[in-house]
Formats: C-alpha cells, structure tokens, sequence
C-alpha cells in the first residue's frame, strides 16, 4: 500500500506470532472439535498408506526402472503429506476467508492497516489442527527411511546434505503452492465467486502426488511439461523427495538441471503471484452496502 | 437452543413459545388437514417441488459442465499411477502389459473402473444432504416441515431427484464425451443386456441407498449441534470403502470379506463390477435382492430416526 508510512515499518514477525496465538486459541476453544479434525486427518492418511501398501502387494516399484520402490515411494509419500500439511495450516484457511474478506467488502479493513495486505490476508488464520499431517508424515518418514537403511537388498541412509538440501527444497515447494493459491484466490477479486477455483486448486496439486516419471509416456508428455514448466507442481514433491530418497553423488545432469529449474520456479511463482495478487488489489471495487 | 425442553418448563407463556412446537403432536395434527388428500393434490405437489428444484438447478448449467468435465482430472492420475504399477509388473515378470492381472482386474479394466466408479458416484453421491439437514435442524428452519403438509424426508427426496435429473441433463455431454475418447478401456464391449438392466437397477438402487444413508446421517443433527467433523470422517470412510479409491477386491483376503458385508460398496464398487461382469451373472438377482434389503432397512433407520429426533426436537421464534 502507498500509503504506509515510512517511518512506521510493522515487526513482521511479531504480528504472526500474534495470528498464531490468536489462532491457536481459537482452536483451543473448541477442543473436541480440534482433537476430531486431528482424527480425520490421521484417518485420511491411513486410508493413503493402506492404499498404497495394497498397491506394493502387487508390484515392487511405481513404473519400471523409475527406482521408486516401497520405501523411497513413502518418503515421497511423507514429503508429500509435509508440504500439504503446510499449505493446509497457513494458507488454506486464509484463501478460504479471502473471497469471503471480497464477498463481504471485509478486504476494506485490511486494506486500511499499516501493513502489506498480502501478508495481512496470507497469515491471519492458522489451522493448528492441519499440522497433525505433519506428524503423521514424519512417522511415514522415520519408518520408511529405517527400512530404507535396515534392508538387506541395497540398503541407503541419506547424506546430511542431502537432508540439509530436503528442508529448503521442501520451502521452496510450499512457496510454489503458496504462489499458486495465492494466484487463484486473487482471481476471486475479478470473478467474484470461486466455488470452482477450489476444485480447481484441489485437481490441479492432485497431480505433485506422484512421482513425475509416470507422466512422462504417451499422452502424458503434454502434462508432464506443463506442470513441470507453465505451473510447476511436479516440482513441489518431487524435488525434495528425489534429494532425500536417491543418491546425490552419481546424478544426472537432467536431475540437476531440475533443482536447478525447481530455485528458479519458486523465485519466478514468488514473483508473478505478488504481480498477480497487486493487480487483483487495483481491481477491487468494495462491497457496499 | 435446540433440545431445550420447553415441555418441561413451567413458566409463563412468553410470545415466542406460542409457535414453539411439540412436534410430535403437531406433525400428526397436520396430516390430518382436509386439503392434504387425494393422488391428484399429491402429484400436483411432487410436480411443483420438481419444476421448481430442475429450474434451479440449470441456471448454472455453464459452471455444471465445466465442473464434471474437471471432475474426471483426478483419475487422470489415477489411470497414470496404475499404468505405471503395470507397466513395473511387466518389466519385472516379463509378458504383454494387456495381459497382467491384479485380481482379475488388467489395466483397461482399472480405467474402466474408474470411469464407471464417475457414474455410480453420479448416482449415489449427495453433496450437502446430510450437512443440510443438520443444517436446518441447527437452525431451526426444520419447523416449516413440521407446520407445513409437506414430510421432510419426501421433500428432500424430490429435491435431490429433481437435482439429480438436471445434473444429468447437463452431465451426459461431459460423460459422452469422455467415454468415447476411452472407448478402448472397455475391452468387452457392451455387456449382454441382462447385466445392463441389473447395472440400471444398481444404480438407481445406489441412487437410493446414498440418499436414506446419508439422510440418516443428517439426522444426527438432533442429538448433536455440530457434526461437521463427524460427517467428515464418514465422507472419508465412505470414499474407501466404497471402492472409489480402488476396486474391492485388491483388499487384503479376510479384510475383502468383511468389506462385501458392508453397504458402501454399492455407492461405487458393485455397479462397476456388475459392468464390467465381475460378478457372476448367476449372482445377480441374489445380490441386488440383498442391496434392495440395505435399501429398506435405511428407509427404516431414516424414519425412526426422524420420528424420535423430532419429538426432541422443539423450535423457537417465527
């Protein structure tokens, strides 16, 4: 906003811990209801590993020669429950308020306070609950790497780089979520309702939950360079679970070239969704009354 | 605000509980009103509540179409998942990809599945039904069923059909389309008419049981305030247990078995597998029998469930 005040800069980091708090006691204050949101979740990802290990029952890896075995196929898994649960406790209540901050003309207010809206709107509400993914990927992790490491046929343990590189890949993959949902929640400003901008949300990550390989046959190459290189949600996943699950030394170049690509993904996404959240913000017309 | 007992409470009358309602009496008070008699008043009313839920429905008819067609994205993984779990069998064991079987099922039958899993789900999924009646119950907007001669569950029931049909109307074109383009999955072809009437029947049985399920389920709503949670965790449930997320009969041996007992499976799974002539057609008369059987005994629950939730019921204000 033009109007911020030099001389008056927000303690970024302050006001979120405040949203934080404020959100953790609002979940706190209905328990029951917290502790059952925790208990769906969980089943989801029950319900995930079950159908998986029956797909293992039957093959020993998701495509030929792709190396994504039983255990590396659930650090995947695991990578990809870290992330969603990320998305899903910082910004997903706060996409969903979002088109009702427009719906209600409520985006007056925010555009009223001296701080970045965008930072306003993206980090008012976090979903404590949500975080319990986080836990359940972190057993799916710990058990598939202790597999990973204890199993007589080429047994591997990740390097301390190659973890160091996971954690800031899985950033950069939440980034890229980030900027996407930031992108579709801001097109709510010119359409007004999204109801179909969720569904959209939701089929379009539906394609990072796999790896990559199984898209790149057929009539799935068009896909495959699509979501790798237009909206990069292959990378999301992908990226940090190929670093954690294979071994860095003997890599290809392809496989480097894709981290590389995956850094500049994220600063680009990064980029247009602010151009794209702005631009949504000079289009806004408040709902009067 | 809901469950409180207003019978109990002896003080005086205040205006707002000259409208509140002993249910229980009321709603057997207005069955007895003179104009509520007769087929042709009955029919009248079925047609009004039917014209009036099909108009609403196709005013987004636009959205509809682009929203089915963006329904069938997520089996687009699904399909590719599966070609590549085929595809590592026949790398590994050697043969045709056309010719690896996982539990009688080969890879155009999964693609088939899935997209006859879409039609099932067509039939017997009912977004918002159960929220809406807790909805209504929390809300108190469920008293107009109660003083107006219309019976709830019967209304709703109409709404949904005239829902359903208007959904249909818009959804072949996007169903059409994406069956011809996969036309190649259904190796067999069509089935020999006999299983397309018992798939006809399961669907429309499937239609019925989702909706007496999850009516069922709705009706929670009189005992607890808030069931959100609760309807999540069946929504999850259902999704596996129906075989939407994979056919049935992939599940482990004894957990299959108990699996088969339960109702889920006829939302997705059973008019599938009766398409695709995974089961015997011998079988059929007998285990449509058994699904008409989960039918009535959900009707039943459904009723019971209204009737007694009801009469706990009491509603306040105009």
């Amino acid at each position: 906003m033009k109007t911020k005040p030099e001389s008056h800069r927000p303690n970024y980091w302050e006001v979120f811990l405040t949203f934080a708090r404020n959100s953790l006691v609002r979940d706190m204050t209905f328990r029951t209801n917290f502790v059952l949101q925790c208990i769906s979740s969980i089943g989801w990802t029950l319900m995930n590993v079950g159908f998986y290990l029956i797909i293992f029952q039957y093959t020993q890896t998701i495509g030929a020669d792709s190396g994504w075995d039983r255990d590396k196929f659930f650090l995947f898994i695991a990578t990809t429950w870290f992330i969603n649960s990320l998305v899903q406790a910082f910004f997903m209540p706060n996409a969903e308020e979002f088109s009702e901050l427009i719906r209600t003309g409520g985006l007056d207010f925010a555009l009223l306070k001296p701080i970045d809206t965008q930072f306003l709107v993206s980090f008012r509400r976090i979903d404590w609950s949500a975080l319990s993914n986080f836990l359940a990927g972190f057993v799916i992790a710990i058990v598939a790497l202790h597999s990973l490491a204890n199993r007589p046929v080429d047994p591997m343990t990740p390097t301390v780089l190659s973890l160091l590189l996971y954690i800031v890949f899985i950033g950069c993959g939440v980034a890229i979520m980030y900027s996407l949902m930031i992108c579709l929640s801001a097109t709510s400003i010119w359409l007004g309702r999204n109801q179909t901008l969720y569904n959209f949300w939701f089929y379009i990550t539906n394609f990072s939950r796999y790896p990559m390989e199984i898209y790149n046959h057929g009539w799935g190459k068009p896909l495959y360079g699509f979501f790798t290189f237009v909206v990069p949600v292959l990378l999301v996943v992908n990226v940090p679970a190929r670093l954690l699950a294979k071994p860095i030394s003997p890599q290809t170049w392809d496989e480097r070239l894709l981290v590389c690509w995956a850094v500049v993904a994220t600063f680009l996404s990064v980029r247009v969704s602010r151009w794209v959240f702005k631009r949504a913000l000079l289009s806004y017309r408040s709902a009067s009354s | 605000m809901l469950s409180n007992s207003w019978h109990t409470d002896p003080g005086p009358p205040s205006p707002w509980s000259r409208v509140a309602l002993s249910s229980a009496a009321s709603n057997s008070e207005i069955t007895e009103q003179p104009h509520n008699k007769g087929l042709r008043w009955k029919l009248s009313l079925w047609r009004a509540i039917l014209s009036t839920a099909l108009g609403e429905r196709l005013v987004y008819r636009g959205d509809f179409a682009l929203g089915t067609l963006m329904r069938f994205l997520p089996i687009v993984t699904q399909i590719f998942l599966w070609y590549a779990v085929f595809d590592s069998i026949e790398a590994a064991n050697g043969g045709n990809i056309e010719d690896i079987e996982i539990r009688g099922f080969r890879f155009p039958d999964i693609v088939a599945y899935y997209l006859l899993t879409m039609v099932a789900r067509a039939f017997s999924s009912m977004p918002s039904l159960a929220s809406g009646i807790a909805t209504e119950i929390r809300n108190g907007e469920i008293k107009r069923y109660l003083i107006q001669p219309i019976d709830l569950i019967g209304f709703l029931l109409l709404t949904r059909i005239a829902h359903k049909l208007a959904y249909y109307a818009v959804a072949i074109l996007p169903f059409a389309l994406v069956f011809f383009l996969c036309r190649h999955y259904f190796v067999a072809g069509w089935p020999p008419w006999p299983v397309l009437v018992a798939f006809t029947v399961s669907l429309v049985l499937g239609f019925l049981i989702g909706f007496f399920l999850e009516a069922a389920i709705g009706m929670i709503g009189f005992w607890f305030l808030e069931v959100s949670s609760l309807l999540f965790v069946f929504m999850l449930f259902n999704f596996f247990l129906s075989g939407h997320m994979f056919p049935l009969t992939m599940l482990p041996d004894n957990i299959a078995t108990l699996v088969n007992l339960l109702p889920f499976k006829y939302l997705a799974y059973f008019p599938a597998a009766v398409f695709l002539g995974k089961i015997p057609e011998e079988d059929l008369p007998m285990e449509l029998a058994i699904e008409a059987c989960w039918l009535i005994f959900f009707i039943v629950v459904c009723r019971i469930a209204y009737a007694r939730g009801v009469k706990r019921y009491s509603g306040y204000g105009g």
